[in-house]
């Protein structure tokens, strides 16, 4: 009965209104996400080329052989390390930066905006930049080393280091992004709910940490869900900085993995399974995230 | 408190210092003939000041054309992509039809999902509608976005039902309610969602790599790849060919500076 009546209230011309409207992304989203999604599954169980059509079914050739390649399982390791290393990082500092930008400061307004500057340069020109500064030879950076009597590096040469040159660099990149959402999350908070603990003995450590970080919740898990779907899609910054992956694959992540298995080497069947297995990682993670998420936000 | 007052100034103004020195690093090396770039220790200020760097890089590459082209996908892109996220938006947000929720829980499924998952099967339709190296190609496959679809109808959502019903009794149809309600009263979340659109199609990338493999409709990022892996890495043109990429986004960002910072904030308490 619930149901008749809910379709009886639909009117035709609403109706017919809507899906014009939403047939445009309805088309797009079909073409270009929903029978991709679906391929994208099929292919990996082939082994098309790109040259020969459409290629053939192996079964599960491609992920027997991708579980048993070194370079994918760095790619994954690299895409973790990235996002391990470079979230809390970010948080920390970009929340640190923002405390101290919500004080009662001068040009408050001057160093926000300076500090989202590199936000919105174009990622490949800033990369360059970066390659300059990392250049082994004459880095300004080496030079600030050998003022403290350290070794010169090789920077992005040095396989242990390159990965975390390309985070630092990331860091810099994306800072003011996560400063200026902190900020405005910490001048929502009402003055009367910091007043009311101070009056009751609270130390600024103890307010912090038991008022503003658990208002701030929501902020946070915002930040921390841009984070970890920023870290699954990092690839400009590794392709332009180091097209070969760096030394020893220090620095190939997921995506510059499946690029370059698809558009570099033309392994479409294999890089699919890769797409495929990146795919269902992202999916436990959003589903643990979304678990974590419940449990621990606090809102107003 | 003074003295504290003091270390957030410190802390403050050297962070920012290491904010800023790689562009003005960039800058410097830009002016600097090729004798002065690998001398030890490395030289601040160029010996002299070398201006000719920046006629190299039109001569090394079509800079012009591909900063044309950039504008050229940028413009489509931004247009089209906003004008069928508020279409879509509209029905989403305030009117009755069949399977609208499973539209929406499907448009804000989308967002999670990283473009790399679909991007090889997106090649193949891509090709087999014969769109490689058009503009065609880079520009259709990523016009559906999820999430200026989502933050619109957020936006729609808001706005009071009585000035949607007034306009139905005047005998409005539902395409002059969007026009003359929905749009007017949602400025400030259109033009975030502009900003935004901008933003991410002026650096376009991974996409514009796979797609274009001709000369003469690479955009700006692909025509700078290119001009540091095929080139002789001669930093200082590069660093050249950088300023005059990032200058004018700079100079665009001063001027909207303000909206900028809003768009920011209302996306990120929004979302």
């Amino acid at each position: 009965m619930v149901m008749i009546d809910r379709l009886r209230t639909y009117k035709k011309e609403e109706v017919f209104f809507s899906y014009i409207c939403v047939l445009p992304i309805i088309i797009l989203a079909v073409t270009f996400v929903i029978v991709p999604l679906i391929s994208v599954f099929w292919l990996g169980f082939t082994n098309w080329d790109m040259v020969t059509d459409g290629g053939n079914f192996i079964g599960l050739k491609n992920y027997k052989y991708l579980i048993g390649n070194e370079k994918f399982q760095k790619s994954i390791i690299n895409t973790l390390f990235f996002a391990g290393v470079k979230i809390p990082l970010d948080l920390v500092l970009s929340l640190f930066i923002a405390t101290l930008l919500d004080k009662k400061i001068r040009g408050r307004s001057f160093f926000r905006a300076t500090f989202f500057l590199p936000v919105v340069i174009p990622m490949v020109a800033a990369s360059i930049v970066w390659l300059w500064l990392y250049n082994p030879m004459i880095t300004p950076l080496n030079q600030l080393l050998s003022f403290f009597h350290i070794k010169p590096s090789r920077w992005l040469y040095d396989p242990n280091l390159s990965m975390l040159c390309i985070i630092f660099f990331s860091l810099w990149k994306g800072l003011g992004y996560n400063i200026v959402i902190f900020l405005a999350g910490l001048q929502s908070i009402p003055d009367t709910y910091i007043e009311a603990a101070r009056i009751d003995g609270a130390s600024p450590n103890k307010i912090f940490f038991k008022i503003t970080l658990p208002l701030l919740s929501p902020i946070t898990y915002f930040v921390l869900l841009m984070g970890i779907i920023k870290s699954f899609n990092v690839f400009t910054q590794i392709s332009v900085m180091t097209p070969e992956g760096g030394p020893l694959y220090s620095t190939g992540v997921s995506v510059f993995y499946i690029y370059q298995q698809a558009f570099q080497n033309y392994n479409m069947g294999r890089a699919s399974a890769a797409a495929v297995i990146l795919f269902f990682m992202i999916l436990a993670f959003t589903l643990v995230q979304k678990y974590i998420g419940q449990k621990n936000i606090h809102y107003q | 408190m003074k003295t504290k007052n003091k270390l957030t100034y410190v802390i403050l103004i050297l962070s920012l210092g290491a904010l800023v020195y790689p562009f003005i690093w960039m800058m410097l090396t830009a002016f600097k003939p090729d004798s002065d770039l690998y001398v030890y220790p490395p030289l601040f200020l160029p010996r002299t000041w070398h201006f000719e760097n920046f006629t190299r890089v039109f001569e090394l590459i079509p800079f012009a054309r591909y900063y044309m082209n950039n504008a050229f996908v940028t413009a489509i892109g931004v247009v089209c992509q906003v004008g069928i996220s508020i279409l879509a938006a509209y029905p989403l947000a305030r009117l009755r039809f069949p399977l609208k929720n499973a539209i929406f829980t499907f448009v804000l499924l989308t967002m999670l999902m990283p473009f790399v998952v679909t991007m090889i099967p997106t090649f193949m339709i891509v090709a087999e509608f014969r769109w490689v190296d058009t503009y065609k190609g880079i520009i259709i496959p990523l016009l559906f976005n999820g999430f200026s679809i989502i933050f619109l109808r957020q936006f729609f959502l808001a706005i009071p039902k009585d000035l949607e019903d007034s306009a139905k009794l005047d005998g409005c149809s539902y395409l002059r309610i969007l026009i003359n309600v929905i749009i007017p009263n949602t400025k400030e979340g259109i033009s975030t969602i502009t900003l935004f659109a901008f933003l991410t199609w002026w650096r376009q990338y991974l996409w514009p790599l796979i797609v274009i493999n001709s000369t003469k409709i690479r955009t700006l990022p692909i025509g700078l790849k290119y001009l540091l892996s095929d080139g002789g890495k001669e930093y200082n043109i590069l660093m050249a060919a950088s300023v005059m990429a990032i200058i004018p986004v700079i100079i665009v960002y001063m001027i909207l500076e303000k909206q900028f910072i809003k768009s920011i904030t209302f996306t990120g308490i929004k979302g």
